[in-house]
This record gives structure tokens, C-alpha cells and sequence, in this order.
């Protein structure tokens, strides 16, 4: 269907007047603000993220408290009531050697975050030293760093964690070692990126004009510079270890007994879970809740810090 | 496809065999190191641990073992078990257990990916209403919630109170027996297409070509299939990989629950009882068949989109 421009006829009625539907004479200027105010502003109209952070704060408190204010102990055992239904005195249960399993899932919650923020501290460590070395310098030791690198991130995750478990023996350490062992890469990757990215400004050539040494134009130019993105970093990895240590208990690599984490909570509920379904379910949601809200305040916090990476 | 592209496959397929060969080395080197004997006997006097030992190769000193070891596997030869089935040959242990694994995980990329495209493109056409918010809330929580949680949820509703699918795998019944596992799994990937789609398609929507062929008077249909979705789908290949990282854990742990005598129970099962060659079949079968993904999915993209300069340092 050709159709000739030439031959289109315009009709007064056409085209219609809108009208001013903005008063183009006045200036609309935004109040000043600054950055951290303009961060929380946009945080707190994100209802998921909010609500995540609640949630986040709730847990961590009934980890750290509800075990103390219980007048039973994580490893109590008591053989005259085992596998007891939820009830106003064992709020959760008990499991099959009597233990109460309210204060078990909370002291199993405080260890499953305890090992979740030890094990990104690591990460946070080494994923930005590397990073930052690999960025900063360039050239044949960015090279030589990324090459490693590749090669350690090509081997899948579950093989290097199933692995170093059966050599070493099962600890809080132990899994504290190998879940920083094969998450620092995430973190060093984002650093190396937003190095790259900041050290091509210009108040990093003008801190280097004036003479500053490599290592003052690390710590005191570049770093304060990708704080948010760290801090995003963080927060979504946070949930991956909480993953990966459930995961660990799950397949029989956890805790040894009688010490409680969610995963091992969830392992132990298994065992029974068709007869006892409050056993498994009850650890499996707290799981599950805990790593969704981590995962809707790291979405909150990410558009909240670099609206640049927003999603639409 | 032009000679950069070979380059770069080249390059890439290098990268990847080396990698193979060192997890090989490395793998080797912890199951040697392993403590204790691999063979698994308290009532075995020192000289008949000795003769087993020598019958197995084991007495010879690390370096010749390793290179028998790749010898014999070139020749498709992992070695005997040792402990849990008696000398039966690893390769068709695994081979079997591989199967069923690879079988569900396909089928769970395959409905997933359907499912979740078509969950993406209907959040992102009702963007900003009440489907929209329910959608993105269906896809987050499908995102977070582990997804062994899903299959012991789905094995409580439909086989604990429903009576409908049987609890445990059975041999005699595949296809039913793998119904639950292969739910389980596609719920992960459900949600990170859909989730992912959704924001390809809003912006894709919002480009000028959309733009330009809503105004040439195109039905919606055409529209969106013809126009959006082809776009809108290109970048969804960046994310098959932590799809397929996902699935690696899923089937591990979903595998225990349903009792899919796949590949990860095997793994499992190898670990605890302490047999070292199908541990080292296993895992290498993991690491090789995730780099391959890899290699496929990276060579892929570039080709899928051209714009995408390949070999290029990201920065």
C-alpha cells in the first residue's frame, strides 16, 4: 500500500490544541537534599523492602532473644515428650528426643545468620582487595588476576562445597571457610568493575596531579566511591549463604549435633516429615521468609543507593 | 560467522579444557588425600587391605595412578566402585543416574521457560495494575523460596493429603514419580524468566520501533509476538546460567526428597559412604557439564545478538 506524502490533504480540524498543560514560566526546582536523605526517601516508599527490613529485624531479634527468655535450652532432651504437636507450652513442638523447637529454631536462626554474616565479611575482605588490585592496576597483573579468577569461578559451586566438606571436618568454621571460599568472586567482580569505572575521573587524576601514592588514591578516593554498590553486593549475598549452609545440612555436610541450624532443623524434620509435618515446615518457612526478605531489602536498597540499575 | 567469532569460540573452548584438566587434577588430588583407606572394611587384616589396595592400583605412587586414571577415562573407563555397589563400573552408574537427572532438568527448563515467559509478557501488558503486582510477588517469592521447600510443600499437598502422586520414586512408574520433582524444580525457573521478561518487555514496549508500529495500525497480536517478544527475549539467555547454577543445587536436595535415584543422590550417597571413584565421576561430571553450559551459553549470546562484540573486556 503505497501511499504519496504529497498526496495527503490537511484538514483545519486535525490537529487540536492540548494546551499549556505545564506552565512553562515557572521553574520547578527540586529542594536540596542530600544524598543519604534523597537514599532513605526512596527506600521507604518501597513497601517490599520495607516490609523486608521488618521482617529481617524481627528475625534477628527472636534469634537473639527468644532462646534466652525460654526456660528450656536447644539441647535439652526430654524422652517423656517427644514429637509433640505445637501447644501453648512447646509454642513450635518438640522434636523426636524431646528437644523444644522454638528455642531450637531461633538458636538455629542465630547460627544461620551468624555463619550468613561471617561468611560475606570474608567475602567483603577478600572479593575487594582483589578486585581493587586487579582494577587499579590493569594490564598484565589485571590479566594474569582474571584468568584465576575464571577458572575458580568455573568450577560449579556445590562440587567445591561438597568437596571441602568431606575433607575437613564439619565445623562452624568449616563453613564459615568454604561458603567465603567460593562467594568472594561476586564481590570482586562488582569491585573491579566500579574501579575500572571511578579511577578514569577526574578527581582521581587530580588527587594523582597532586602527587598523591597509589595506595591513598585506593582507600581515599576510589573506595568511598563504590560503597552503595558494595553495600548492594552484601545484601544479596547474604541470602545466598543462608542458602548454601541449608543446602550443606541438608545433604548431610552440616553441624554436627546436637548444635541447631535452620538447615540442620530442616534435615533433622525430614526424617519424620510425613508423620511430623510441623517439624520440617515450620524451620523451611522461617528459611524461606528469611532469604525473601533479604532479597526484597537488597531490591529496595539497590534502587534506593544507584537508581542507575534500576529495573523498570 | 566471522573470523572474530571463531577467535573468540577458540579461545573460549581453550580456556574451558584447561579449566577441565586442573578441576581434574584438583579433584584427584582431595579424593587421594581424603583420610582414611577408600576401601571400607573394619574386619580386614593389614595384608588383606594390602592386596585389595594392589588389586585397585592403589598401592602405586599418586602421579602413575592419575595417569591411568586419564587414560582409562578417554576410554569412557571411571574405574569400579568400591564400597557401595562391588565393582560395579562407575560409568554406567553414573551414566544411568545422569540420565534421569539431565531428563528433569530439561523438562523443568523447558516448562519453566514457557511458563515464565508467558507470566513475564501478561505481568508486563497489565504493567502498574493489581496482575502486575501479583505476578512480580509470585515470581520474587519463586526466586527466594529455596526449592526444596517447593517440592516438600507440593510432596505434603499432593501426596500426604491428596493421595495423588506417589511419595517416593518408583522405577515401575517414571513419568508419574517424576511429576513432583520436575514441579519442584520449575518453579525457580518459572520465576527468574518471568521476572526478567517482564522487564525486557516494559522496555521494549517503550522503545521507538513499538512505538512506530502501533501507529502503522498493527494488531496487538502481531504486536507483541512479532515485534516485542523477539527482542525481549534475547537477553534472557544472560540468565540461563544462574538458572542452570540453580537447578545444579535443585536437583541435589529435591532428588533426596522425592528419592530420584539421580545423579546428586548418587553424589550424596558416594560421599557418606566414602567411595572415592564415583565421587570424582560425579563431581567431574558437574563441573564439566556447568562449563559446557557456560561455553554455550556465552558463545551463544554473541551470535543470537551481534551487537554483543565478543572477546570484548568488560569494563
Amino acid at each position: 500500500m503505497e501511499v504519496n506524502v504529497k498526496d495527503i490533504e490537511f484538514l483545519p480540524d486535525d490537529f487540536e490544541f492540548v494546551g499549556d498543560k505545564q506552565d512553562i514560566s515557572i521553574d520547578v526546582v527540586a529542594p536540596a537534599k542530600p544524598a543519604w536523605k534523597e537514599a532513605i526517601d526512596i527506600f521507604m516508599k518501597n513497601k517490599g523492602a520495607v516490609i523486608g527490613l521488618i521482617m529481617i529485624a524481627i528475625i534477628v531479634l527472636l534469634a537473639i532473644f527468644a532462646p534466652m527468655l525460654s526456660s528450656y535450652k536447644y539441647d535439652d532432651l526430654n524422652t517423656a515428650l517427644q514429637s509433640i504437636s505445637p501447644n501453648m507450652e512447646h509454642w513450635f513442638g518438640t522434636d523426636t528426643l524431646g528437644r523444644d523447637l522454638w528455642v531450637r529454631l531461633w538458636t538455629g536462626a542465630r547460627i544461620s545468620l551468624f555463619v550468613a554474616v561471617c561468611a560475606v565479611f570474608i567475602d567483603v575482605i577478600v572479593g575487594t582487595t582483589y578486585g581493587m588490585i586487579s582494577g587499579y592496576f590493569g594490564g598484565m597483573v589485571d590479566s594474569v588476576m582474571q584468568r584465576i579468577q575464571e577458572i575458580i569461578n568455573s568450577i560449579p559451586t556445590l562440587v567445591v562445597l561438597t568437596l571441602l566438606l568431606m575433607v575437613m571436618k564439619s565445623s562452624l568454621t568449616t563453613i564459615v571457610f568454604a561458603l567465603s571460599l567460593t562467594e568472594w568472586i561476586g564481590m570482586s567482580r562488582i569491585v573491579r568493575a566500579q574501579v575500572l569505572k571511578v579511577k578514569e575521573e577526574e578527581f582521581v587524576l587530580a588527587s594523582r596531579t597532586l602527587g598523591a601514592k597509589s595506595f591513598f588514591i585506593i582507600f581515599k578516593e576510589i573506595l568511598p566511591n563504590i560503597y552503595s554498590q558494595m553495600i548492594i553486593m552484601i545484601m544479596m549475598s547474604i541470602p545466598n549463604a543462608i542458602f548454601y549452609e541449608a543446602y550443606l545440612s541438608f545433604v548431610g555436610l552440616g553441624l554436627p549435633a546436637p548444635n541447631a541450624s535452620l538447615g540442620t532443623l530442616i534435615n533433622d524434620g525430614f526424617e519424620s516429615f510425613l508423620v511430623y509435618p510441623y517439624m520440617m515446615l515450620i524451620p523451611a518457612v522461617v528459611l524461606s521468609i528469611l532469604m525473601l526478605s533479604f532479597n526484597l531489602f537488597g531490591d529496595g536498597l539497590r534502587d534506593a543507593l544507584d537508581p542507575t540499575m534500576k529495573e523498570m | 560467522m566471522s573470523k572474530s567469532t571463531l577467535k573468540y569460540i577458540g579461545k573460549r573452548l581453550l580456556i574451558s579444557l584447561v579449566t577441565l584438566f586442573v578441576i581434574l587434577v584438583v579433584l584427584f588430588l582431595i579424593v587421594k588425600l581424603l583420610p582414611g583407606s577408600p576401601i571400607n572394611n573394619e574386619r580386614l587384616s593389614d595384608a588383606q587391605r594390602a592386596a585389595i589396595e594392589a588389586k585397585y592400583g592403589l598401592d602405586q605412587p599418586i602421579l602413575t595412578q592419575f595417569v591411568t586414571y586419564v587414560k582409562n577415562m578417554l576410554t569412557g573407563d571411571f574405574g569400579v566402585s568400591y564400597n557401595m555397589y562391588k565393582d560395579m563400573p562407575v560409568s554406567s552408574l553414573v551414566g544411568s543416574a545422569a540420565k534421569i537427572s539431565f531428563l528433569y532438568g530439561l523438562s523443568a527448563v523447558v516448562i519453566g521457560g514457557l511458563l515464565g515467559t508467558l507470566l513475564g509478557i501478561f505481568a508486563a501488558l497489565h504493567k502498574n495494575t493489581i496482575w502486575d503486582t501479583l505476578a512480580t510477588v509470585i515470581s520474587v517469592i519463586g526466586v527466594s523460596v529455596p526449592s526444596f521447600v517447593f517440592a516438600m510443600m507440593i510432596l505434603i499437598l499432593f501426596a500426604s493429603w491428596l493421595h495423588i502422586l506417589p511419595t517416593q520414586y518408583s522405577s515401575f512408574s517414571p513419568i508419574v514419580s517424576s511429576i513432583m520433582p520436575v514441579m519442584a524444580l520449575s518453579v525457580g525457573v518459572i520465576a527468574n524468566v518471568a521476572r526478567f521478561t517482564r522487564t525486557e518487555m516494559v522496555s521494549v514496549m517503550n522503545s521507538e520501533y513499538m512505538t512506530l508500529a502501533e501507529a502503522k495500525g498493527l494488531d496487538s497480536k502481531t504486536l507483541i509476538f512479532k515485534h516485542a517478544l523477539r527482542n525481549a527475549l534475547i537477553p534472557v539467555v544472560t540468565i540461563l546460567g544462574p538458572i542452570l547454577v540453580n537447578l545444579m543445587t535443585g536437583t541435589m536436595v529435591v532428588e533426596k526428597i522425592c528419592g530420584v535415584p539421580g545423579l546428586g543422590k548418587l553424589l550424596i550417597n558416594s560421599i557418606l559412604s566414602n567411595d572415592v571413584n564415583i565421587i570424582l565421576a560425579c563431581s567431574f561430571l558437574y563441573a564439566a557439564m556447568y562449563i559446557v553450559m557456560m561455553l554455550i551459553i556465552d558463545v551463544s549470546y554473541g551470535i543470537i545478538d551481534p551487537r554483543i562484540r565478543l572477546g570484548k573486556e568488560d569494563s
